[in-house]
């Protein structure tokens, strides 16, 4: 991704350099700091990973690089130098003038992180004014559509009279960088900059911050994505409980990861390899301690062999959106003439990038929305389509099911796990105390147990909502269950296991998935059969390994080619060509 | 961070009362008790005088002074909490109903409805409410039950509004859709799912609402178009005791603090349920 032949010699600027850095808060965590004796160095042309779960305290180590690890932070340090000063005795005065100026944040979501009342370009512009860098709002107009175009947006000079939310995701995302950069700032922290996007336009944004980079800016990477940070990243600190664990150039981390919480976090992720395996029993041995560590997971149970009975089949389906607002009666093809079938106790993968269609055809085999043509039927009925109603749907709706991505906002708020359950159980008129056997039942399948039952989702963790959500799904001994992307917003670890659990019920139970994701590597693991979206048609369809060991259509090469892979950043930085491994892994 | 954690410790986490809450409770659960049993608090009749002390100042038999013909001012106030206090109650209630049934219609219903729905709202919140009740009690007839519904009616819109709204977000809630996904009928959704889960705001405006309908009744009262004299009702004492305030400011001020005390009373503890609530949601 980043070409390594163009980087002019530029001196090696340390720009941050801390060491044993803590960081606690009084009314936080029993006083014990959340972060502990980190060491950390960025220097000028260089790009640092800090990779870990949500709340191994990556992003308070990086926001406190600019004063903003919050209030009544206590940050103590050995070394806290930023820009060759000592940072410790820092003023709010001090933190002002530097960030912008000497650093440059990128945040996660950039529809919440530019503001919704001023255009991109006044949003760009503000921090040239603001720190002085040139007087003049001519000149200053001239830098923003520069940067713009520095990043890639096209049309800068259109787009900057936009506000935020009429641009796209990617779009929005190098906009917000590109305020981040505006003043040409020594260093850029990008916080997650790429986890709500496509993996083309990941890609995108991971190729504008290679260009900062080449230009000699500093750069700390964020994320909880080791794959995602292994194309650019120098160096990677994997971070974990606070503290850093594992630290050392990309290569030597990924092939030889010291400690074990790296090794089961490589050996957790899924892959087209890791089919019919157990991701969270990964472990990474090696033979001896100089030879590249292999990974090693145990079998899952084999799925039931299916009667290749059609449980769902889509005929045709189109649907077309109005949108309201526009100069004229502008029509948006959600979908556009797709046909599928899935057969009982199949898996099969949907993969597209957002706008591709995925989640209106979940919603069109839910149930849920009417398409304009084509009709859909399940278990032999008509299920959906032209004059098909709720009410006729009703007696087949224990039969399907729904796992969805936010499990939490699709509990009602007032209920307790038990009745979450009961509402599942409901078709099957169970007396009472039968109705609570069988939760501990499915509490018990998904892995939880009866000391679940009363407690309230919100006091639950991501892992454990989508295990209630699961175990909800099964209630009602469903034929098909539709899957919208139920592991994204998940550590890497927890994906796994809410994975393994996927597959080991679907074995148990022969039920048939329909698996909405954008995560090739998911899909790769999970289904048998994928269809690949892209503009509401089906561009490919076929059986997994044949799809992403030999995609016939462009777009799909284009989807591989921008999925980050972990294997393929090993095979690429080997380059002194020492076998993987001996399994074929990762 | 990349997902989003939001599980929190559910026990251990009572935070003490702030001590302006505990205040505003004790002086509603004193209040409740004169209403229940006003022979605890005072053994003097409301109604009944004694020449032999009219306007007397608060003194160690009378605690809040006597009125102009003698009657025990702190058992006057005692008594007049129950007109207040019901009528208060009676009057939200009245919003509460028509708000509850015209939000819910405007928010589950088609856009046609909606819009008439909101409408109607706008028209009601048009007038300031003081004069709206006013209109109605004129048309209506002077009276307790009258008084009770002329403010209940002033009071549609700020039910019927908040409804509405919350009506909107969670007719379209993943767990309503999920419900749907369920097979439920849209009876058993209704009362399962929307439901309740609209009627977790009522609490909150409902406790804020009954202090603003004690003021509105009090006002009507102090006009002349609720309850009757002698009928020991706090804008009634208010009406009477202005006859005699360059004399005695006893009569009045005591009904007065009353009014004070009870709406602030239920304002603060109205605004501690929101606080509390809006944690939760």
């Amino acid at each position: 991704m980043r070409s390594q032949s163009g980087i002019p010699p530029v001196s090696k600027r340390p720009l941050v350099e801390i060491r044993g850095l803590s960081i606690a808060f009084s009314n936080a965590n029993g006083g014990v700091p959340l972060v502990r004796s980190v060491d950390l160095s960025v220097r000028s042309g260089e790009c640092v990973a800090l990779v870990g779960e949500s709340g191994s305290g990556k992003s308070l180590t990086a926001r406190s690089l600019i004063g903003l690890a919050g209030r009544g932070a206590q940050i103590d340090a050995q070394r806290f130098e930023i820009d060759g000063r000592n940072a410790l005795r820092f003023n709010e005065r001090d933190w002002r003038a530097l960030r912008g100026s000497f650093a440059g944040l990128v945040m996660q979501d950039a529809l919440v992180s530019l503001d919704p009342l001023r255009t991109v370009g006044a949003e760009i512009g503000e921090v040239l004014a603001h720190h002085r860098v040139l007087r003049s709002r001519a000149l200053r107009q001239a830098r923003v559509h520069e940067v713009m175009a520095g990043v890639g947006i096209p049309e800068p000079a259109m787009r900057a009279q936009q506000y935020a939310h009429e641009l796209s995701g990617g779009l929005r995302q190098r906009a917000l960088i590109a305020s981040a950069i505006a003043a040409g700032p020594a260093l850029v922290i990008a916080d997650e900059p790429t986890t709500a996007l496509d993996v083309t336009v990941q890609a995108q944004v991971l190729a504008v911050l290679a260009e900062r980079l080449a230009q000699g800016v500093g750069v700390l990477l964020i994320s909880h994505d080791l794959a995602v940070v292994s194309g650019i990243a120098d160096r990677v600190l994997v971070m974990h409980d606070g503290e850093v664990v594992d630290s050392g150039s990309t290569r030597d981390v990924l092939r030889h990861p010291s400690h074990a919480y790296t090794r089961q976090l490589l050996a957790a992720q899924p892959s087209l390899q890791s089919r019919g395996q157990r991701l969270s029993s990964a472990r990474m041995v090696s033979a001896t301690p100089d030879d590249a560590p292999t990974i090693v997971r145990d079998p899952l149970p084999p799925r039931v062999a299916s009667s290749g009975r059609v449980v769902l089949e889509g005929e045709g389906i189109g649907k077309t959106y109005r949108r309201r607002g526009g100069k004229r009666d502008e029509r948006f093809i959600a979908l556009d003439d797709m046909s599928f079938s899935v057969r009982e106790g199949e898996v099969l993968g949907i993969i597209g990038e957002s706008g591709s269609g995925k989640s209106t055809c979940g919603n069109i085999v839910l149930g849920l929305l009417a398409p304009d043509r084509g009709a859909v039927k399940f278990l032999g009925s008509e299920w959906n389509g032209a004059g098909v109603k709720e009410t006729a749907r009703r007696r087949l709706r224990s039969r399907m099911q729904f796992i969805p991505q936010d499990p939490l906002s699709s509990f009602n708020p007032r209920h307790a796990v038990r009745e979450l359950l009961a509402e599942g159980l409901h078709p099957q008129r169970l007396s009472k105390a039968d109705a609570v056997a069988q939760s501990v039942n499915l509490l018990e399948q998904v892995g939880l147990s009866a000391a679940y039952l009363d407690r309230q989702p919100i006091s639950l963790s991501g892992g454990q909502r989508q295990r209630v959500a699961i175990a909800r799904a099964l209630a009602s001994e469903p034929a098909l269950i539709v899957c919208d992307e139920p592991v994204s917003a998940l550590d890497v670890y927890v994906q796994a296991q809410v994975l393994d659990l996927l597959v080991s019920l679907q074995a148990r139970h022969a039920t048939a998935l329909l698996f909405i994701s954008h995560d090739l590597d998911v899909v790769g693991h999970l289904c048998e059969r994928v269809l690949v979206f892209k503009f509401g048609r089906v561009v490919e369809e076929g059986d997994v390994e044949t799809v992403f060991e030999r995609p016939r259509h462009a777009y799909t090469c284009s989807l591989k080619a921008s999925a980050p892979s972990l294997r393929h950043q090993l095979d690429e930085r080997c380059d002194d060509n020492i076998a993987v491994a001996s399994e074929p892994m990762l | 961070m990349s997902t989003v954690d939001r599980s929190v410790p559910t026990a251990g986490v009572h935070s003490p009362l702030p001590v302006g809450v505990l205040l505003a409770a004790a002086f509603l659960i004193v209040l409740l008790v004169g209403m229940g049993f006003p022979r605890l608090v005072t053994p003097f009749d409301p109604l009944v005088s004694d020449v032999a002390a009219t306007l007397q100042p608060p003194n160690a038999q009378h605690w809040l002074g006597t009125d102009r013909i003698g009657r025990d001012v702190l058992s006057r106030v005692v008594y007049g909490a129950r007109y207040s206090l019901l009528i208060g109650l009676a009057s939200m209630i009245v919003s509460l109903a028509i708000g509850l049934a015209v939000g819910l219609f405007a928010g589950l219903s088609n856009r046609f409805a909606d819009e008439a729905a909101s409408r109607v709202f706008d028209v009601l919140s048009a007038f300031p409410p003081t004069l709206l009740s006013l209109l109605i009690v004129t048309s209506l007839g002077q009276g307790i039950v009258n008084i009770a519904i002329a403010v209940g009616i002033a009071g549609i819109p700020k039910f019927g509004r908040v409804l509405r709204s919350q009506a909107l977000v969670v007719r379209r809630a993943d767990y309503v859709t999920h419900a749907v996904s369920f097979g439920l009928s849209r009876t058993r959704i209704f009362l399962r799912h929307v439901l309740p889960n609209v009627l977790v705001a009522v609490p909150v405006i409902a406790t804020i609402d009954i202090g603003s309908a004690i003021i509105a009744v009090s006002g009507l009262s102090f006009l002349g178009l609720g309850p009757q004299p002698p009928t020991p009702e706090w804008g009634v004492m208010l009406a009477e005791g202005r006859d005699v305030l360059r004399v005695a400011w006893w009569p009045s001020v005591f009904p007065g603090l009353a009014i004070t005390v009870t709406v602030l009373s239920f304002a603060v503890i109205g605004r501690f349920l929101q606080r509390k609530f809006e944690v939760r949601a």
